[in-house]
C-alpha cells in the first residue's frame, strides 16, 4: 500500500497540480510538499505528493527501469521458453 | 555514507562475504511493498543459506485487525452510508462478508484512488453520509488528515473517517520486545527499514530501536540491489556488532523525515494503543482523531463499537505477520486460502504474504504439493 511513484510536476494551481507519469497526467496535492513547482519530480503516493526528488536521481531511476525493461523485452522469447519446459506437469 | 552499488552481483558477493563463516542471521522487512519486490525478482533463493528475510507486520491490509474489518462492513450496510476505500481493503473478508459482498447486498461502497476522493464526492453527494476506510502507515496517514482538514474548510456536515491508521515503529518495537521476552519469540538481527515510510518519519525515527534493542535498521528503497545491499549492510553490522540506523534510500529519505507532513499528522492525529491482528494491543501504534477532529469520527457520528475480535478459525495470517510461521505452515494455505477465494487478509492483499508465496514461490514446499496446481496442465 506504500507505494510511490516518481513523476514531474507539470501543473501547479494553488495546491492542486498535474504530474506527467510517462505520459499518464495524474492530479496531484502538493500540500505536504511546499515549495513545490512545476518541473520538480516528486514521489506520489494516493494522489498525494509526499517528497521531492533530486532530479538526476529521478533520471537514473527512470533509466534503470527503462534499461530493464529493455532487457526484458530482448529476453521475452528465451523466457517464454524456459517457462513452458519448466512449468509443472 | 558510501552510495549503495547498483549491482546486484556485488551486492550479493558483500552479502555472503559478510556472513561467510557467521552465525544464522534473519532480518525483518516490515514493508509490504518490500514483500512483493523481494519475491517478484526471487530474492529469497539467492540469499546465502544462513540468511533470512522474513516478512513481518509492513502490509496495512494485513494488521487491520478483524474486528476493524468487520466495523467497515457494517458501516457500509448502514442506510445512507457511502463507504469509500483504497481497492486493497475491498476483498478482506470480515466475520459478515467482505465490503466486495456487502455491495452485492445492496451497500454502496466506492474504491477510491485519493482521500481527497472521498471529500470530492461527499461534497458532491451531501445527501448521503460519506465515510472514508482510513486504512495505512504513515505514508497514507497524512493524506487522511489533510482530507479532513478539506471537509472541515468545506463545511462538510457529511464526511467521517474510519480510522485504523498504524505507526510502524511500536510494532517493531513489540516484536523485538516480545522476541526478547518469550522463549518463542522471534529473534531479530536486524530490519530493513520500510522506504516510504521512512519519507515521511525520516531516518532518525528508527534511532531508539538501535539504541535501546541493539537492533540495526537499514532504510532500502524497492529495487532488487538496493533489498540486497540493505542486507549486506545489515549483515555487516550484525556480525559486528554494530547497532546503527543506516539510510540506503537517501535520495528521497531525509534524517527528519517529511516535516509538513509530520505537521500535518500532529495536527490532526495522536498516537494511542490499538489492536493489530496477529499481534494484538500495542502502546502508542495507533493515529487516532484527536478530540478538536472527533466530529469526523464514523465511530462517533455512527455510534458504532467494535465487535469482540475474531479472527478466521484456522488461519495463521497473525503468525505469518508476527514472522513466527511461513504460508506453508498453514493448513489453509493454497487449499480453502486462495487468491481467488482468500481466507485471511494475507492472501487477499496483492502484498501480503501468502499471496507472495502463492504467486511466487510454491516451489519451495515441494513436500506440500498445492491441490489447486496439482494436475493443472501447463
Amino acid at each position: 500500500m506504500c507505494l510511490a511513484v516518481p513523476a514531474l510536476l507539470v501543473e501547479l494551481n494553488g495546491e492542486e497540480g498535474l504530474a506527467d507519469l510517462h505520459g499518464n497526467r495524474l492530479p496531484v496535492n502538493t500540500q505536504l510538499v511546499p515549495g513545490a513547482r512545476p518541473g520538480d519530480w516528486l514521489l506520489i503516493h494516493a494522489g498525494f505528493a509526499i517528497g521531492r526528488l533530486d532530479e538526476e536521481e529521478a533520471r537514473e531511476t527512470f533509466a534503470v527501469l527503462a534499461e530493464l525493461q529493455a532487457a526484458q523485452r530482448a529476453a521475452a522469447p528465451e523466457q517464454a521458453d524456459s517457462a513452458r519446459q519448466e512449468a509443472p506437469p | 555514507m558510501n552510495p549503495p552499488e547498483h549491482d546486484v552481483r556485488k551486492s550479493l558477493e558483500r552479502l555472503a562475504a559478510a556472513t561467510k563463516g557467521g552465525r544464522e542471521l534473519a532480518f525483518m522487512e516490515v514493508c509490504g511493498t518490500h514483500t512483493t519486490a523481494a519475491f517478484r525478482c526471487g530474492l529469497p533463493s539467492v540469499l546465502p543459506r544462513h540468511v533470512k528475510l522474513i516478512s513481518g507486520p509492513g502490509c496495512p491490509v494485513c494488521v487491520t485487525a478483524q474486528q476493524d474489518i468487520d466495523l467497515l462492513v457494517e458501516a457500509a450496510g448502514r442506510q445512507g452510508v457511502t463507504l469509500c476505500t483504497y481497492g486493497d481493503m475491498i476483498r478482506v473478508p470480515g466475520r459478515r462478508g467482505s465490503l466486495q459482498e456487502a455491495r452485492g447486498r445492496g451497500a454502496r461502497v466506492h474504491v477510491v484512488y485519493s482521500a481527497m476522493d472521498a471529500v470530492a464526492l461527499a461534497q458532491a453527494h451531501v445527501d448521503r453520509q460519506v465515510v472514508f476506510a482510513a486504512v495505512g502507515f504513515e505514508t497514507t496517514a497524512p493524506a487522511t488528515a489533510a482530507a479532513v482538514q478539506a471537509a472541515r474548510r468545506r463545511g462538510l456536515t457529511n464526511f467521517t473517517v474510519l480510522n485504523s491508521h498504524k505507526r510502524i515503529v511500536p510494532a517493531m518495537q513489540a516484536l523485538l520486545e516480545r522476541g526478547a521476552k518469550m522463549k518463542d519469540g522471534l529473534g531479530i538481527d536486524g530490519f530493513v527499514c520500510p522506504g516510504h515510510v521512512s519519507v515521511i518519519i525520516g531516518a532518525r525515527a528508527y534511532l531508539p530501536l538501535a539504541r535501546d534493542y541493539a537492533a540495526p535498521c537499514v532504510i532500502s528503497g524497492f529495487e532488487p540491489w538496493q533489498m540486497i545491499s540493505a542486507l549486506a549492510r545489515l549483515a555487516e553490522l550484525a556480525q559486528s556488532g554494530r547497532a546503527e540506523v543506516i539510510n540506503e534510500y537517501p535520495e528521497v529519505v531525509s534524517p527528519d523525515g517529511n516535516r509538513a507532513a509530520q505537521k500535518l499528522l500532529d495536527e490532526v492525529f495522536q498516537p494511542a494503543e490499538t489492536r493489530w491482528r496477529g499481534l494484538g494491543l500495542i502502546a502508542q501504534s495507533a493515529w487516532v482523531l484527536r478530540p478538536a477532529w472527533r466530529e469526523f469520527d464514523a465511530q462517533v457520528r455512527f455510534g458504532l463499537t467494535p465487535p469482540e475480535d475474531c479472527e478466521p478459525k484456522a488461519c495463521l495470517c497473525g503468525k505469518v505477520i508476527s514472522g513466527l510461521a511461513l504460508p506453508t505452515d498453514c493448513s489453509l494455505f493454497g487449499r480453502s486460502c486462495t487468491p481467488l477465494q482468500p481466507v485471511g487478509p494475507c492472501m487477499v492483499s496483492s502484498e501480503g504474504t501468502c499471496a507472495a508465496w502463492f504467486k511466487y514461490s510454491w516451489r519451495q514446499a515441494p513436500h506440500r504439493p498445492l491441490p489447486i496446481l496439482a494436475g493443472a496442465s501447463p
